[in-house]
């Protein structure tokens, strides 16, 4: 299982994956994502490789959740996420000139009591 | 006398068939479906050893599960022919399992309800464990008949091979008689109906033919079975018969 999606600074971008050839290739990659309980957001879990979508939500059942780990998973195939580039870090990431915009930045009076 | 055999054949089916799938471990086609093959295989080795530890309750000789389940001679295993067999290819493990789990769906479902309440639950557990391996089967079934002309032929051979295997599955002898009317056990014969519901319209679904039917061959549950099984137990009991009573 390849881990492969997400761009990150300095990382070399992975191979297409094919639907046929060499091994770890044969089949799409998918990202799979569990959700731990009623209430939480499914999480990213991690990835695995499967011919389809019904055999992905299968095998996620046997990589991600035998322990029962979860009450829900969510597949989705690896190349249909897009992601931010690395070069955009600075205007996406980059907000430290602007403590304001933290929560922590502002004093709370005395008088406003428990928030 | 006849509850222990009755609980022991199931074990049997159950141990003979996991270590059938065991044997797949480092070798499946996918890292995926490798760790798909040995869940369920371990699956199978947990009803094994559930029924094995209550035969030995039932027996009250003081026999532990692992002397019922690794010291026993050919003639005095009873699982079925089909769960004996090689996993030739994958198309043919796929085949043996689907066909193998549409009728444990049948079983487990028919002994949950069983008046023996040990036997109930053991059933009732490996019925939530039969609906996930008959939908990874029969969902593989599917891909390989619906597939390449390759996969196609071989998941079509593996079904004309083994389709003689299938008639003993249903086969009631004096043992399951005698379950039936002490309310324990459950009539094979009465399963045919919905295993021919699950596997015809698997089958179809997957775009191969479904074979002629021909005459079976059985004798498993009065201990014949095929060439196959002396070397399943060589390799499964030769730790226990070199080093009796090892122990991890």
């Amino acid at each position: 299982m390849s881990y492969s999606v997400p761009d990150i600074p300095g990382e070399e971008q992975p191979e297409e994956i094919g639907t046929s050839g060499e091994a770890g290739g044969s089949w799409p990659l998918w990202e799979v994502f569990v959700r731990q309980r009623r209430g939480l957001s499914h999480v990213h879990a991690g990835s695995l490789h499967a011919p389809d979508a019904e055999t992905a939500i299968q095998n996620a059942r046997d990589v991600y959740t035998r322990r029962v780990e979860g009450v829900s998973i969510w597949l989705v195939r690896s190349d249909q996420i897009h992601a931010s580039k690395p070069e955009d870090a600075e205007a996406f990431f980059d907000s430290i000139e602007k403590p304001y915009r933290q929560a922590t930045y502002y004093e709370i009076p005395d008088e406003v009591g428990q928030m | 006398m006849s509850v222990f055999g009755y609980l022991i054949r199931h074990a049997d089916d159950n141990l003979i068939l996991s270590h059938r799938l065991s044997e797949w471990v480092s070798r499946g086609p996918e890292l995926e479906e490798d760790i798909a093959l040995a869940n369920i295989a371990l699956d199978h080795l947990g009803v094994a050893r559930a029924l094995y530890g209550y035969a030995s309750e039932v027996e009250g000789m003081g026999r532990h599960e692992d002397d019922i389940a690794m010291l026993r001679t050919e003639r005095e295993y009873t699982n079925l022919l089909l769960t004996e067999q090689p996993n030739g290819d994958f198309a043919q493990t796929m085949v043996r399992q689907a066909l193998v789990d549409a009728y444990q769906l049948s079983l487990w479902e028919a002994l949950s309800t069983s008046t023996d309440t040990t036997l109930g639950g053991i059933a009732a557990k490996a019925l939530k464990e039969a609906r996930y391996h008959f939908r990874h089967s029969s969902l593989w079934l599917v891909r390989l008949g619906d597939g390449t002309d390759e996969s196609h032929m071989r998941a079509q051979k593996a079904l004309n091979k083994l389709w003689r295997y299938v008639p003993e599955l249903f086969e009631s002898d004096a043992t399951d008689r005698e379950m039936v009317e002490a309310g324990v056990g459950a009539d094979p014969a009465a399963f045919r109906p919905a295993w021919d519901d699950r596997i015809q319209s698997t089958v179809l679904t997957a775009t191969l033919d479904l074979p002629d039917d021909i005459p079976g061959r059985s004798g498993g549950r009065q201990g014949f079975h095929t060439e196959y099984l002396g070397h399943i137990l060589a390799e499964l009991q030769w730790m226990q018969r070199t080093y009796p009573g090892a122990r991890w």
